[in-house]
């Protein structure tokens, strides 16, 4: 069957045309990302909002969590560049504080569910037979529930304890894997075939040495393009369900919970929802570009 | 072709069995208290916790609770909000105005991403097609409540085009907007699989033969590449009406539609456990059916798909 398919698919270097290959894929890849601007504008955001929630005292002196009623809603004005929120909080330092732990939650999660779907994937596609065809029902099942629905049956089930961030992590990894293993699965059945791994296994070296050492580094790129492009897809969805009220709780300042909390006086006093949105949506979109140019620069296809 | 309906069926049963477990699992199968988050804010009574104990046999395995909760499921009994309302009836009165606003927001889903895909196909690199792929990822960029919430504003609330909420029972005037909130989002990978899809037909050979028969431009887009170039796109919209009815509690929550969507987000407002876990079943067991109809639907419509 193999065979049948490799004799009837046209030879690799028909109609590829001349082309350098001086530089691995890799590199060609990082060569055509750094040619993009949109990459370059992407990566100072991510950077800045980096710095933000890593050291938000950079950016701002004023403490998010100290409130004077007397402020409450007052529009945007010199020394409070967003104004403040209803229970008179400086908008601008509740948006930066607010990165850490929306950009914590994004990235625990793809973390999360990287490695879920990695490992699943990479067993299911390198051991194949019964354990396959168990993973890949489980994953069918998965995939079929809207992680949404999924996330808001946990987290009103669980109640709200323990430490949000982590909590909210933990439930979307849970949820957000099936999409990560088939891939990792797909891209392992491929490499499984190619003639080193043959060559490694006629050489005698054992099954889990093979899986590590030479299918995992030759499948992972897909896996890790995915991962970039859901990190944005994340800080979206513990936005969400902070606004539905399952998410992050105050007193953890996130985006979400300020969108949240703003929201009953969106008429009254827009800028309170405005800023913070304003954020999370750069945020997201720097995240979606930089995910679509990895994605680009990574597939062949393309080129 | 019988074939693949009945084995398409078959098919279905595990997918059906294994969705309404995790769902089942993820409401009572998880670590710590099943209770808890149950009684709304306060801890859960005494007498409480031994009626439902009782009730949801909380002391056998929980393979056996849910084979009790799929009978249930079967007889349509999703079990009382603590309220003591029953949560079926709160879903049947429910389920109107959700299907209503699934149904237009997939229509303007495919009016517009059929559209922006075609026209954007036809000039590839040009004006309109960079400028609505910009749109679209900051489209896709701002979450859906936000943009839910704006155009309430804007439109609802300042510019007073639409109402502002919607009655109950709704019309489809009401639903209008919520409606295009919904499906801003979902027609962006629409229009993007129509572009490339539609990109794709018009450089295959029987584009070339009509063009040679000298066929205006308008009948051979219209005719010849879009019919072919639907597929993909059929495709998409199925799949995707499980993302659509997820984004719908959203929309639905925004502007206090009393659909399904609405009543998860009150019930996640009253921390009514029950409510929620018979509102996301039902939800999901219409989608997997949804699916499962799409799936179908390619036998008949098809030809070129050969099921045996």
């Amino acid at each position: 069957m193999t065979d049948l398919i490799q004799a009837t698919s046209p030879a690799p270097e028909a109609g590829a045309g001349p082309r350098r290959r001086s530089r691995s894929l890799t590199g060609e890849a990082m060569a055509q990302l750094g040619r993009s601007p949109l990459v370059w504008i992407a990566l100072a955001i991510l950077v800045v909002l980096a710095a933000m929630a890593i050291a938000p005292g950079l950016f701002t002196k004023v403490d998010p969590q100290r409130c004077i009623l007397l402020n409450s809603r007052k529009p945007p004005a010199y020394g409070s560049w967003f104004g403040f929120d209803i229970q008179g909080c400086d908008v601008f330092a509740r948006t930066v504080h607010g990165a850490r732990a929306s950009l914590s939650v994004a990235l625990l999660a793809t973390i999360g569910s990287t490695l879920i779907g990695g490992v699943l994937g990479l067993v299911a596609g390198f051991k194949g037979g019964a354990i396959d065809a168990v993973i890949s029902r489980v994953t069918d099942v998965v995939l079929g529930l809207p992680t949404l629905l999924g996330a808001i049956v946990i987290l009103a089930t669980l109640g709200s304890s323990g430490n949000g961030v982590l909590r909210l992590a933990l439930v979307l990894s849970v949820l957000g894997w099936a999409t990560e293993a088939r891939l990792m699965r797909a891209s392992v059945l491929q490499t499984r075939e190619a003639d080193y791994v043959h060559a490694a296994r006629a050489a005698g070296a054992s099954s889990i040495r093979i899986a590590l050492r030479h299918v995992l580094p030759n499948s992972v790129a897909p896996l890790l393009v995915l991962a970039t492009l859901s990190l944005g897809g994340y800080v979206g969805t513990e936005a969400t369900l902070s606004y539905l009220g399952l998410g992050l709780q105050p007193p953890v300042v996130s985006w979400g919970t300020a969108i949240s909390d703003a929201q009953p006086y969106l008429a009254s006093a827009p800028h309170m929802l405005l800023f913070p949105s304003l954020v999370l949506t750069v945020t997201v979109l720097a995240l979606v570009l930089l995910g679509e140019a990895v994605r680009r620069a990574f597939d062949p296809r393309s080129r | 072709m019988t074939g693949y309906i009945l084995r398409r069926l078959l098919q279905f049963i595990p997918v059906f069995l294994g969705t309404t477990f995790v769902v089942f699992f993820l409401a009572w199968g998880m670590p710590g208290d099943p209770l808890a988050g149950k009684c709304g804010d306060r801890e859960c009574p005494d007498a409480f916790v031994a009626a439902a104990t009782e009730e949801f046999k909380l002391d056998r395995p929980l393979i056996v609770r849910y084979g009790y909760y799929l009978a249930d499921l079967g007889r349509g009994d999703l079990g009382r909000s603590f309220t003591g309302r029953d949560v079926s009836e709160q879903l049947v009165a429910a389920f109107p105005a959700t299907v209503r606003l699934a149904l237009l927001a997939v229509l303007i889903e495919v009016l517009l991403g059929v559209t922006i895909g075609v026209v954007a196909a036809l000039r590839p690199g040009k004006a309109f097609d960079t400028t609505t792929m910009m749109v679209g990822l900051g489209i896709i960029a701002f979450p859906s409540f936000v943009i839910a919430n704006l155009a309430q504003l804007v439109f609802g609330v300042r510019l007073g085009w639409f109402p502002v909420t919607v009655s109950d029972p709704t019309s489809f005037a009401e639903l209008l907007l919520p409606a295009i909130v919904l499906a801003l989002a979902h027609q962006v990978t629409l229009s993007r699989l129509t572009r490339s899809a539609v990109i794709e037909t018009m450089q295959s050979d029987y584009i070339r033969t009509a063009r040679a028969k000298g066929l205006g431009e308008a009948r051979i887009v219209a005719v010849h590449a879009l019919r072919n170039s639907l597929i993909p796109a059929v495709t998409y919209v199925g799949k995707d009406i499980g993302g659509l009815l997820a984004g719908a509690v959203v929309v639905e929550g925004v502007f206090n539609i009393s659909g399904v969507g609405g009543l998860i987000v009150q019930s996640i407002r009253s921390h009514d456990g029950i409510t929620i876990v018979g509102a996301v079943t039902v939800v999901v067991v219409a989608y997997l059916f949804i699916n499962l109809l799409v799936d179908l639907s390619y036998a008949v419509l098809d030809p070129r798909i050969r099921y045996d």
